[in-house]
């Protein structure tokens, strides 16, 4: 009877509904901004009945049952679902979540939502960009993504910035393939706030950019207009000052000339300094070179909007900062123009199109190695005063103590001249055909096209019988041209079989050439030895006869790919992929033109099983698993054949001849690196999508590492001037790691919002193959004179640094006598000097005893990122950490009289004074011979960013017209922690095989910024 | 209508991008200005132009003629310090090893030498015009120098004619015996002898009287006594040298290139150089790295106080002789009398060697250490007269000859005709290896003078059946896989 009674009910409830259906309209905003979202998606659920919002964001939707659900959905924003019990129109507000599931993720050749994509994919918004402020967009990946490491050559304004996606994988380029709306970019030179979205694709996910994807690939998305979107205007500047993050203690005059004075006695000289009492703290060259509130500015504006069929975007940007050493000589300026537009042609063509104007101009003193300024300041005794008394640069001698390369360093800075310029156009046109319901064909071009221009003047300087002592003067300048272009077609086709079974499949092809040129000139006899009349046109001198004034070079390089991709799912839960790319390239030997990458990945949605579905605590579990094959290209062009590049120079009636001979020996079977990636992962996100987890475990192992220069036997004849031996693929290098990051965001109150980021990396790099005669590469100077003391061998860290292991410091002459001879090493040792241990227990102390100090690959990466919201108050603040990477102390001259750190004031004077700081002497000793004792721990923790802002309410900006006003306030690089002594324990020469050493890094400049950002 | 034509431009588009992409062919392209090295030797310019990088090594041989002193009991290692070019000091010390990145230059550089030489002799044939065998006689002779410096440092080595070493040759081919390498320095020679004339095209290029010079030379340290009075003493008589008045102007820029030089590896200073690129510098290394530490005073350029002679060499010259002052720089007084200052290297002796120092008044072009233009005298005529009296003496051919010769090098030194000598046999023998040593002191001879004589245990720490010659690089033994043995007790 119940149950009649219940089905008579059910029946009279669909009668009704069947009778009562309405007609709906309702208008749909974006909830931020008041705005109307045209495209927006109005469903009728478990239907295929539905509208789409109109260019004012209203919708129609005819004969709709009431008690049914429309599903409300756009790109971007959270999904509503809203049951209709009556036909008022409904006033939908969609919120925008940049977090969630159904957000678009760039994927290479097509996007995917981000609840189905099946590799390792990280992403950093605008949001990030705009909260960090980089002066480049590199910064913005370090501590913000894990798996990702971004290191700096130099703190000098405009210098490069290195990023490594899960370690370093190769002795070649490291650097990741960067993507610009579909087209090989140059991450480098552009405005932060041109970016949308930076997504890094960090597994086998990248191959479908086969033989250039095996280093990771980051794309990028610019901005555009939204169609329909009502005109905005925004506006951000700040401005800044600077200061160096550290400065080195070093010793004062008094201190210096003690320690001098022990050091001269010690070696059986006369004290330099007999009279030590009225030498006070001299000169301190730090603060002479390093200068405090060194301005930095940024502004941009942009002005974005559209009608129904056409969305546009422009926009402008100027950054100008100086370097907080030698302010005057070193800027960078950076001016961008963007223009974007999107168009549908007609219903079934859509067209996008974007161009960037860039501008750059550099200015730099030698801030690297020896014969840096830094490396002068550190090495100057603090006893010489910057000038004389005649107000003239006080030269400092050119003796046995002080050697012929330290200089003055401010007059170094006055004689430095230099200008670099460069000025680039590139974009993008393509247009998307829907050619059937299904099926969807993309053709696009890409290109970029830059010319730079540069000129350094050597001005006739006298710096008291140094090697930088210039007798002539000259002015170099070249000109630099760099083109290049990506034309792909892609056909997409997408299609839902038997319900459950989807399918996308893409095919297509890409096209690349990169072609340029760059002229040298140099000119002498520059008029007035002046900076103003520094150009070839008046330097009318010519050097010696013979001698080639004007030099160039001019590239072509080519590839072909073609690629296809097949996406399956079923019912969204199990995920499949499968790529393979087909890649011929100019860059190999004509027996390997041509090469193919596979690759697959599969998901699984744990979260939508059964076992889940009611789960109260998951609200979203995936598996991710990958693996494929990809490739790297990058290596000096026509390394497969015989170029007559050689230098041949001689002297015949005694005027320099130029010939022809062999450079670099080819390798005709010359092929790409190739890259084995596994990823497995997980994604979870629990207490209502509250806390996001991602996990992944990675194997990359890197084989047919192209190794260049690959020692071979001389009688080859590699060794001529300009020859050199072939690049042969004979390496390999295997990184492992762990990912985790973790996301965390809750509102607390209303007014109250906080969210925490945290990610952490392990790194465990390993090499597998260097097939070589040695079994060992080797790069990286140390000191002068000394051999190279990074390698790359198999079973070792990529990069290792190889040196003598020390234990303490000899207290005693028995000690010395009870120790194997370091003699063969180039001196006996005597108390107080450095024991090294005989690692192979042979009895001597010789060069076969070097080993393993230390590798400068971080075994341990983090990234913190703290934001609160309270009311009208934001904060953010992101940290990072990096642990377990090492160093070299290559600052320090080997000379007798040069300044040092004030660790030697602990210095080893007797029996048990010290076990760690050796004795000081002029006489020859063992101690500056590379060993751990230059190796330092240079884990640190960088507060990289923190910024309190304040948005004006809106209130009160409503009235002046306003939609949006924040000031901020923030300090960049506000403290690092280490127990490093040199001044940047993040910096490396970016070199897989020699880089960690310090020669004296440039620090980073600590930042004080103040800012607003405006929208109307 | 605007559909269609956007259909229209969208197929062009696609029709372009088909047609560009849809072939390997957009890969086949040659690299931009760049000439392939198997298509050369087209023109006379283009043998001409390989021949001056065959000559370009010659620069390079600056390191075997200090080493030939360093490893003489002429000189002292010297440098900054005890570690200072380990490989220099541990041949002064005799003690090197196997382990020696400068032998294993002059191993690498003579072998490139070699290799340029044999580029051209392997496209002999390909091109004629007037005047090729001139080429070809002198990338033969410089062939022969090559391969002479490297049978005199490491004996028996790997040999082929006419053809560059391709890479696996290392283990294929194995080391000739030092008369296979001697055969074919001779057949070079005269080679370049028959087609050379004592005039060359320019200067600096090779001469039928360097050919006959070095051919003298080849036989001598072969104990070939008899070819080598034959082929010098030719020379001496038809060839148009002569020794000149005043040997302080020898070693002087204007004494570059004068009636005394039979061959002379020309040096400048017009272009840069570094240390990362040594054998790439067209100035003499050598000159910078004998030079005085530190110094500032009159006439001479600092340098990096290596190569400093012993109190011994100085004291072999006799009273009188008036190249001593020529040769050897005495710091101190030298100081004392301009007020000079300088510094003091690892081993100073307080001399150094005057012949090749940095002298003030060149571009000092940087690094200025690396540029000096000082020309290497390689073969000189009173080389040639000491070899010839040499081989007319040893060979038991014509003493009176030997005298003739020998004092005609004495003279010129003393001024006078009053030091001459009067000996014959051994005596006389030993006249003449002590006038080599002091005429040629500093000039990298004395080390294989030493050596060929059987005097090698006069150095010490000379241990006989081992020194007399260098151990073949590690590195080369290795890369040979077995092909190569190690000079014996290396």
């Amino acid at each position: 009877m119940k149950i009649k009674l219940f089905t008579l009910f059910a029946l009279i409830l669909t009668m009704t509904a069947f009778g009562q259906n309405v007609d709906l309209t309702g208008t749909v905003t974006e909830a931020s901004s008041g705005q109307p979202l045209p495209g927006v998606n109005v469903i009728l659920k478990n239907t295929t009945k539905g509208a789409s919002t109109d260019f004012d964001g209203n919708f129609t939707l005819k004969d709709v049952p009431l008690n049914s659900v429309v599903v409300v959905s756009y790109i971007g924003f959270v999904k509503q679902e809203i049951t209709i019990l009556n036909n008022d129109p409904l006033n939908i507000a969609l919120v925008e979540d940049s977090e969630s599931l159904s957000e678009v993720v760039v994927i290479g050749y097509g996007t995917q939502k981000k609840r189905d994509v099946t590799g390792a994919v990280s992403i950093v918004d605008s949001k990030t960009l705009d909260e960090l402020k980089p002066v480049k967009v590199e910064q913005a990946l370090q501590g913000t993504v894990s798996g990702v490491n971004v290191t700096s050559q130099s703190g000098a304004p405009g210098a490069g910035l290195d990023i490594r996606i899960r370690g370093i994988s190769t002795n070649g380029t490291n650097g990741p393939l960067v993507i610009i709306d579909g087209y090989q970019g140059d991450l480098g030179i552009l405005n932060p706030n041109d970016i949308e979205t930076i997504t890094v694709l960090k597994d086998a996910q990248a191959a479908i950019y086969g033989t250039i994807g095996a280093n990771g690939v980051v794309l990028i998305t610019t901005k555009s207009g939204k169609k329909g979107g009502k005109t905005q205007i925004s506006f951000n500047s700040y401005v800044g000052f600077q200061e160096a993050t550290r400065k080195l203690s070093l010793l004062n005059s008094t201190e210096y000339a003690l320690i001098l004075n022990e050091s001269y006695a010690n070696g059986g000289q006369d004290l330099p300094y007999p009279n030590v009492s009225n030498l006070g703290e001299g000169t301190d060259w730090q603060d002479e070179v390093l200068n405090d509130g060194v301005p930095i500015m940024s502004h941009d504006f942009s002005i974005s909007g559209g009608s129904e069929k056409i969305a546009y975007s422009i926009s402008g940007s100027h950054l100008y900062q100086q370097g907080i050493i030698a302010p005057k000589k070193t800027d960078f300026r950076r001016n961008t123009a963007r223009a974007s537009i999107k168009a549908d042609l007609s219903d079934k063509i859509k067209m996008n199109t974007n161009v960037t104007y860039t501008y750059l101009d550099r200015d730099s003193v030698n801030d690297f190695g020896l014969g840096s300024v830094l490396f002068n300041a550190l090495n100057t005794p603090s006893t010489y005063s910057p000038y004389d008394s005649n107000g003239d640069f006080t030269l400092l001698p050119s003796s046995t103590g002080l050697g012929i390369e330290i200089i003055n360093p401010l007059a170094q800075i006055e004689n430095t001249y230099n200008d670099y310029d460069l000025k680039k156009i590139n974009g993008t046109v393509s247009l998307e055909y829907q050619i059937l319901d299904k099926l969807n064909l993309t053709g696009r071009v890409g290109f970029n096209t830059s010319n730079s221009e540069s000129k350094t003047f050597s001005k006739i300087v006298d710096y008291g019988g140094k090697v930088f002592d210039i007798g002539r003067s000259s002015v170099t300048q070249n000109a630099i041209n760099d083109n290049d272009y990506s034309l792909d077609v892609f056909a997409t086709y997408q299609n839902t079989f038997f319900e459950n079974h989807n399918v996308t499949l893409t095919g297509g092809t890409t096209v690349y050439k990169t072609y340029g040129n760059g002229l040298y000139a140099t000119g002498y006899d520059v008029p007035n030895n002046s900076w103003e009349f520094a150009d070839v046109s008046l330097a009318l001198g010519t050097g010696g006869d013979g001698v080639r004034d004007v030099s160039s070079y001019a590239y072509d390089e080519r590839r072909l790919s073609f690629f296809t991709r097949l996406q399956y799912d079923f019912k969204g839960r199990y995920l499949f992929s499968a790529m393979l790319r087909r890649d011929s390239s100019t860059k190999f030997g004509p027996d390997n033109r041509v090469a193919y990458f596979p690759s697959a990945t599969a998901g699984w949605i744990i979260s939508d099983e059964e076992f889940l579905t009611n789960s109260n605590l998951v609200d979203f579990m995936k598996l991710r698993v990958s693996y494929g094959i990809l490739g790297n290209d990058q290596i000096p062009p026509n390394g497969y054949v015989g170029q007559l590049s050689g230098e041949a120079t001689y002297i015949f009636d005694d005027v320099l001849v130029n010939g022809t001979a062999i450079g670099q020996l080819p390798n005709p079977v010359l092929q790409w690196e190739e890259a084995k990636k596994f990823d497995i992962g997980l994604d979870f996100r629990f207490l209502n999508n509250k806390i996001d987890i991602t996990t992944d475990y990675f194997i990359n192992k890197r084989d047919n590492l192209l190794i260049t220069n690959i020692p071979v036997s001389g009688i080859t004849g590699v060794f001529a001037p300009g020859g050199g031996s072939p690049t042969v693929n004979a390496g390999g290098v295997e990184n492992k790691g762990f990912e985790f990051a973790i996301n965390y965001r809750e509102n607390l109150t209303d007014n109250l919002k906080i969210s925490v980021n945290y990610n952490i990396t392990t790194l465990n790099n390993k090499v597998t193959e260097v097939n070589n005669s040695t079994g060992f590469l080797e790069a990286g100077d140390f000191s002068v004179g000394q051999p190279a003391i990074a390698r790359m061998e198999v079973g070792k860290p990529i990069g290792y640094f190889y040196g003598y292991k020390t234990d303490g410091i000899f207290q005693n002459q028995s000690e010395v006598d009870a120790h194997p001879s370091q003699l063969a090493l180039g001196a006996e040792a005597s108390p107080g000097d450095l024991r090294f241990v005989d690692v192979n227990n042979d009895g001597e102390i010789t060069t076969d005893d070097r080993t393993n100090l230390g590798d400068p690959i971080p075994d341990v990466t983090m990234g913190l990122n703290l934001t609160f919201k309270y009311k009208n108050v934001d904060f953010t603040a992101y940290a990072f950490a990096s642990i377990g990477n090492d160093m070299v102390r290559n600052y320090e001259r080997t000379l007798s009289d040069v300044n040092r750190l004030d660790y030697v004031l602990d210095r080893w004077t007797g029996e048990g004074t010290s076990n760690s700081v050796p004795r000081v002497t002029t006489a020859a000793t063992t101690n500056r011979i590379f060993s751990d004792f230059f190796v330092e721990d240079a884990s640190y923790l960088r507060i990289q960013n923190i910024q309190v802002g304040y948005s004006i309410p809106q209130s009160v900006i409503d009235k002046i017209g306003f939609s949006k006003m924040r000031i901020y306030l923030g300090v960049n690089n506000l403290y690092t922690f280490t127990k490093y002594k040199g001044y940047d324990p993040g910096a490396t020469s970016g070199s897989p095989i020699g880089g960690g050493i310090d020669f004296g890094f440039y620090p980073i400049p600590r930042t004080y910024l103040c800012g607003v950002n405006l929208n109307f | 209508m605007k559909n269609n034509s956007i259909k229209k431009i969208i197929t062009v588009f696609l029709l372009v991008i088909t047609y560009q992409s849809c072939t390997d062919d957009f890969i086949e392209r040659d690299p931009v200005y760049s000439i392939d090295s198997e298509s050369y030797f087209n023109s006379e310019d283009d043998y001409y132009n390989a021949l001056i990088a065959s000559y370009d090594l010659l620069q390079a041989t600056y390191v075997n003629v200090m080493l030939g002193e360093i490893a003489s009991n002429n000189t002292l290692c010297g440098g900054g310090d005890a570690t200072d070019v380990i490989g220099f000091q541990q041949i002064d010390d005799m003690i090197h090893t196997p382990v020696n990145s400068n032998l294993r230059d002059i191993w690498n550089w003579m072998f490139a030498g070699v290799n340029r030489a044999n580029y051209l002799l392997e496209f002999q044939d390909k091109t004629d015009f007037e005047g090729k065998e001139i080429m070809i006689a002198e990338a033969k002779f410089l062939r022969a120098y090559y391969n002479f410096e490297l049978v005199k440092w490491f004996g028996g080595i790997p040999l082929k004619v006419d053809q560059r070493f391709a890479l696996g040759d290392e283990t294929t081919i194995p080391r000739a015996t030092p008369a296979e390498v001697y055969a074919l320095i001779e057949s070079d020679l005269q080679y370049a002898i028959d087609n050379l004339s004592y005039t060359a095209p320019q200067v600096g290029r090779v001469t039928k009287g360097a050919a006959q010079a070095l051919l003298g030379k080849a036989y001598l340290y072969q104990d070939k006594f008899t070819e080598s009075s034959l082929v010098l003493d030719n020379l001496i008589i038809n060839g148009p040298y002569d020794l000149v008045t005043d040997y302080s102007t020898v070693f002087e820029s204007e004494g570059e290139n004068s009636i005394e030089s039979v061959f002379e590896v020309q040096y400048t200073d017009v272009e840069g150089a570094g240390f990362d690129c040594l054998q790439c510098s067209e100035g003499n290394v050598a000159v910078g790295f004998n030079g005085v530490r530190n110094y500032d005073g009159p006439l001479f350029d600092s340098g990096f106080s290596f190569n400093v002679p012993t109190q011994e060499v100085v004291d072999e010259f006799e009273e009188g002789d008036l190249r001593k002052d020529v040769a050897i720089l005495d710091i101190e007084s030298w100081s004392t009398q301009t007020g000079a200052t300088y510094g003091t290297g690892y081993e100073h002796t307080g001399y150094f060697n005057r012949k090749y120092i940095a002298r003030q008044g060149d571009l000092n072009t940087g690094d200025q250490n690396l540029t000096n233009p000082n020309n290497y005298r390689s073969i000189r005529f009173a080389d040639v007269l000491l070899m010839a009296a040499e081989a007319f003496n040893r060979g038991g051919i014509d003493d009176t000859k030997a005298r003739l010769y020998l004092n005609r090098v004495r003279n010129r030194a003393f001024g006078n005709t009053d030091n001459e000598v009067n000996l014959s046999g051994t005596a006389l023998t030993d006249a003449i290896y002590h006038e080599r040593r002091v005429e040629l002191v500093g000039e990298g001879h004395q080390f294989f003078d030493l050596v060929r004589t059987g005097r090698g245990s006069e150095i010490d720490g000379f241990v006989i059946g081992r020194h007399e010659l260098f151990p073949i690089p590690l590195e080369e033994i290795q890369f040979s896989n077995g092909n190569w043995e190690q000079n014996p007790d290396y």
